[in-house]
């Protein structure tokens, strides 16, 4: 089973994050970076459902475009931003900041050139199964399930961190 | 020539778990550069989002390449934990971001910028 017109596709979405992304670290206002950052994360979703991934492209469009941008679109109403589009964008120690990156960008070019013949040529067999239903099994099953204990544990981490945001914002406990 | 015109022709069209994993390198450094350069906390939260997407797409590439590995080998169509790991990352992003949020809010009220680099009461 062969997707069709999947390499015109995939250079369409990659370079929508890509833009999305040069966008979400150059814009002044914080509101337009937002904005750049959600089209990037939907860009991102179409590539999850290229790798026959439907359910994290799902829980990416409903939880990181949906919640969590929403969230980061309430916080900078809250704190006025016309003051800091005003201001210097960048820090002072921008071009070490530069140099590093580049150099973790020279690492992964060399990892990806000499590292070449560890990855598969080309795209792999895709084997059918039913996506949601392998997760939830991974999830959730008593006895294929593994993660049941990690999940778990996510619940109490997404709890504290209910109860960490209210602490932290709240004027007067 | 013409054969390596072709070969690279092949590369280009031919996408393989690599494009993918180039990709999610590319995104990674944009957010490292937004890390490490922006002044304002807000686009430095929404470069450490990049980050994370950025490793989220790695961790669901490979997993798709392990599901085309034969079944003795741990492959197969139910062999997603790279997938399952990616939503544990989105649940972490989840907290990551409330709790830096709320933290961002008090800082605010408290000193009256979102500038990182004014933050210094504990350098000496």
């Amino acid at each position: 089973m062969t997707p069709v017109a999947t390499p015109f596709f995939f250079y369409l979405l990659a370079v929508t994050m890509i833009i999305g992304g040069i966008l979400v670290i150059t814009r002044k206002n914080a509101v337009h970076s937002a904005l750049a950052l959600i089209t990037a994360l939907l860009a991102q979703a179409g590539i999850y459902l290229m790798l026959y991934a439907p359910f994290v492209a799902g829980v990416q469009i409903i939880l990181y475009a949906g919640g969590i941008m929403v969230l980061f679109l309430f916080v900078i109403m809250l704190i006025s931003i016309e003051r800091t589009q005003k201001e210097r964008q960048f820090n002072s120690q921008w071009l070490v900041g530069i140099a590093a990156a580049a150099a973790l960008g020279g690492l992964f070019i060399s990892v990806y050139t000499k590292g070449k013949s560890l990855f598969p040529e080309g795209r792999p067999s895709y084997v059918e199964g039913q996506n949601v239903q392998d997760v939830a099994a991974l999830l959730y099953d008593p006895h294929t399930g593994m993660y049941m204990f990690s999940f778990e544990i996510a619940s109490l981490l997404l709890l504290v961190a209910i109860i960490g945001a209210v602490v932290m914002a709240k004027k007067r406990i | 020539m013409v054969r390596s015109q072709k070969l690279s022709m092949d590369v280009m069209l031919h996408i393989s778990t690599l494009h993918y994993l180039v990709l999610g390198a590319a995104l990674f450094l944009l957010g490292v550069i937004g890390v490490l350069t922006r002044r304002n906390v807000v686009i430095v939260l929404m470069s450490i989002e990049l980050i994370l997407n950025a490793v989220n797409l790695n961790l669901v590439a490979l997993s798709h390449y392990w599901q085309g590995m034969p079944a003795r080998l741990g492959g197969g169509a139910g062999a997603l934990h790279g997938q399952v790991f990616a939503i544990f990352v989105i649940t972490d992003a989840a907290a990551e971001a409330a709790v830096g949020l709320g933290i961002l809010i008090a800082f605010f009220r408290n000193k009256e910028t979102v500038n990182v680099d004014e933050v210094n009461l504990l350098k000496w």
